[in-house]
């Protein structure tokens, strides 16, 4: 029961930073019908930006805070130097644009930082606290919640309260008409690849140090669990996104709990596959025919 | 607009289409087909007697990758359906030739005629788990069959830790080959008789997969890519034709993957990583997508790239350690560059550039761009 107990609130912990990951796919789809695939390795990216920042300054927040806006520009930069040039026409167009961003990315912190596994800190300590004799959260992971948290509650509110929000939902929805009405449609695309990139950014330093360390692949596997949140969430759902990773995070732990850390990218694609194939939409998403 | 249309511009797939006016005139298209082939074996042996060992080599490399951008190619240029998995599916060739030349050699049989059996039962396995991902990936579309595609490319290769009992882990297996037969003289080459080997099976793969492109089931593959309403209303099977695809294109990958491994010698997962998925679907997109020509660019890409690239690192005085991240990154990021600069500049890649500047040289046939 201790066991179940912990692993649960750890595959929240773990569920949380998968479902900011997965937000920011969701951002991106709902925005420019793509699915960024290079969002992995730009998070990546930014985390080396950290790495460097925190060893250089010696501060773990500069690090952090530079990541983030490392983030943001990273995001602006990819919309408006590669992306906005993509023949639209075929789906199949961005995604092989972005898994070229893939290898160039990752090449790149290949040559400039090497392919060893760094180690990468964390402000809070990894150990968990103990309650009543049963090992719950650490303190990194209250943290990862409370960070994830902020920035849920942070886009609901954008999107929702604020005229910037607005304008972003109006020009993804009615690109059209929104420019007629005087919204910068291209602005509000390049405003939303920024947010999203920054808010993977974000997901990126909060699991590497759960992983094994730094590393140019190190978002490979968490891509796909991310990916699978979002698509259990449904693609065009920010609350799907939050519940999704959550799931996919109570599933990780669980399975690697109780069956062995070996197992989980094999339980990542069967559930990957099940959702796809049992609901396409997601769980989240209303029912709609095919386009074609 | 279709939502599965690959990115093939109009120009290059005036080329490949079947409707040629010129065919019934050039006679039977396997006899063609056979022609090119033999000719080509033909200019092998040539080559593989000119060339030096370690050319001999790259030449056997650049086929066995061939077999596999050629079986990308049919999946995504001509029937539209993308897929990042490939790697996994070459890695399910590569190691079931690496157990079954191990369980031949364990039983103590020797003979020319192993080889060809556990290459056949490369691809009877690539076959296999070719259509059990062909099944899913036919209900699905776009982003989510690349996702899917992804986490098989991620997921296999851990796949031979886990069951490290039978896959040895990392480390990977032995590939054991016997040597050339005793009647090509005691002193052949080895590198050699890889080529010929190697060459053998990709031109029979390549010969299969070409008329397979002519043929009935080639023109199904298109409609389906170009238009999926169009194609049902005409009476073709959808689902099905995009699992045949499916099921072609992994024998094509098992294929290539079994190659590799008779080539290196070894299998081990860190060769079928998800780069080598991406690399695959870079040489087909520089290639030029939806033209088997294309795959064959793509392939020498593979093989041309990292060795210019190591040339160039040499040349260059760098500290070891530089050198070393250098040289094994370079060629990653300038695919990976390419790939990006020819999706936005040039999306018909290498063959439809050159298709185009074919057309604009002889200037009869006014060039088709897009409209």
């Amino acid at each position: 029961m201790d066991r179940f107990v912990f692993l649960t609130l750890d595959g929240l912990s773990r569920g949380a930073v998968l479902a900011a990951f997965a937000l920011a796919l969701v951002l991106i789809w709902r925005a420019a019908r793509i699915v960024n695939f290079a969002q992995g390795a730009m998070a990546v990216a930014t985390a080396y930006v950290a790495y460097s920042v925190s060893a250089a300054t010696g501060s773990y927040w500069l690090g952090f805070l530079a990541a983030l806006v490392a983030g943001l520009l990273l995001g602006a930069a990819v919309d408006l130097v590669v992306m906005r040039f993509v023949d639209h026409a075929s789906p199949l167009n961005p995604v092989i644009v972005a898994l070229g961003l893939v290898l160039l990315i990752q090449a790149v912190l290949g040559m400039v930082y090497g392919s060893e596994f760094l180690p990468a800190g964390t402000p809070f300590s990894r150990n968990p606290l103990t309650v009543g004799g049963v090992a719950v959260l650490s303190p990194y992971d209250l943290f990862v919640f409370a960070a994830v948290a902020v920035v849920v509650v942070g886009l609901a509110w954008t999107f929702t309260r604020t005229a910037v929000g607005l304008r972003m939902r109006a020009a993804a929805f009615a690109p059209e008409v929104s420019r007629l009405l005087g919204v910068n449609v291209g602005g509000m695309l390049t405003l939303g690849w920024a947010l999203a990139s920054g808010v993977g950014a974000l997901a990126g330093m909060l699991v590497i140090p759960t992983e094994l360390g730094l590393h140019p692949h190190a978002m490979d596997l968490v891509f796909v669990s991310a990916f699978t949140a979002a698509v259990v969430g449904g693609l065009d759902s920010p609350p799907g996104a939050v519940v999704g990773g959550l799931a996919v995070g109570l599933l990780l732990s669980y399975v690697s709990g109780y069956a062995g850390s070996d197992l989980t990218p094999l339980a990542v694609l069967v559930l990957l596959l099940t959702v796809l194939l049992v609901r396409p939409a997601g769980l989240f998403a209303p029912v709609t025919a095919r386009r074609v | 607009m279709s939502a599965t249309r690959a990115a093939t511009p109009p120009g290059t797939r005036a080329r490949v289409d079947g409707a040629d006016p010129h065919e019934a005139r050039r006679g039977s298209t396997l006899r063609r087909h056979a022609g090119l082939a033999a000719i080509a074996a033909l200019l092998l042996v040539a080559a593989s007697y000119g060339l030096e060992p370690f050319r001999n080599f790259q030449l056997a490399t650049v086929a066995a990758y061939l077999c596999a951008t050629a079986g990308l190619t049919v999946l995504t240029g001509l029937n539209g359906q993308l897929s990042l998995g490939h790697g996994a599916l070459m890695a399910t060739g590569a190691y079931t030739v690496a157990l079954c030349q191990n369980a031949f050699a364990d039983a103590g049989m020797t003979g020319g005629w192993l080889l060809p059996v556990s290459l056949g039962a490369a691809v009877l396995a690539a076959l296999a788990v070719g259509a059990v991902v062909g099944v899913a990936a036919a209900r699905l579309r776009g982003p989510y069959l690349a996702g899917v595609t992804l986490a098989v490319a991620v997921v296999v290769p851990a796949l031979a830790v886990t069951f490290d009992g039978v896959f040895n882990g990392e480390q990977g297996l032995a590939v054991p080959v016997e040597p050339p037969p005793t009647f090509l003289g005691q002193y052949f080459p080895y590198e050699r008789w890889q080529l010929w080997v190697t060459a053998a099976a990709t031109l029979l793969a390549l010969l299969l997969l070409a008329n397979l492109v002519r043929s009935r089931y080639g023109r199904t593959f298109r409609a389906v890519r170009d238009d999926e309403v169009a194609a049902r209303l005409a009476g073709i099977h959808v689902a099905r034709t995009q699992v045949l695809a499916f099921v072609v294109s992994a024998a094509g990958a098992g294929l290539g993957g079994a190659l590799l491994a008779v080539l290196a010698q070894s299998v081990s997962p860190g060769a079928f990583s998800l780069t080598l998925s991406l690399f695959l679907l870079m040489a087909v997109v520089i290639g030029g997508l939806g033209s088997l020509a294309g795959a064959a660019w793509g392939a020498v890409l593979l093989v041309v790239l990292p060795d210019l690239t190591h040339s160039l690192t040499e040349r260059l005085t760098l500290s070891p350690a530089l050198a070393q991240r250098v040289e094994g990154n370079l060629p990653l990021a300038i695919f990976g560059l390419t790939l990006v600069v020819v999706m936005i500049a040039a999306p018909g890649g290498v063959q439809g550039l050159l298709s185009r500047l074919a057309r604009a040289v002889s200037a009869r046939r006014p060039g088709r761009r897009r409209p």
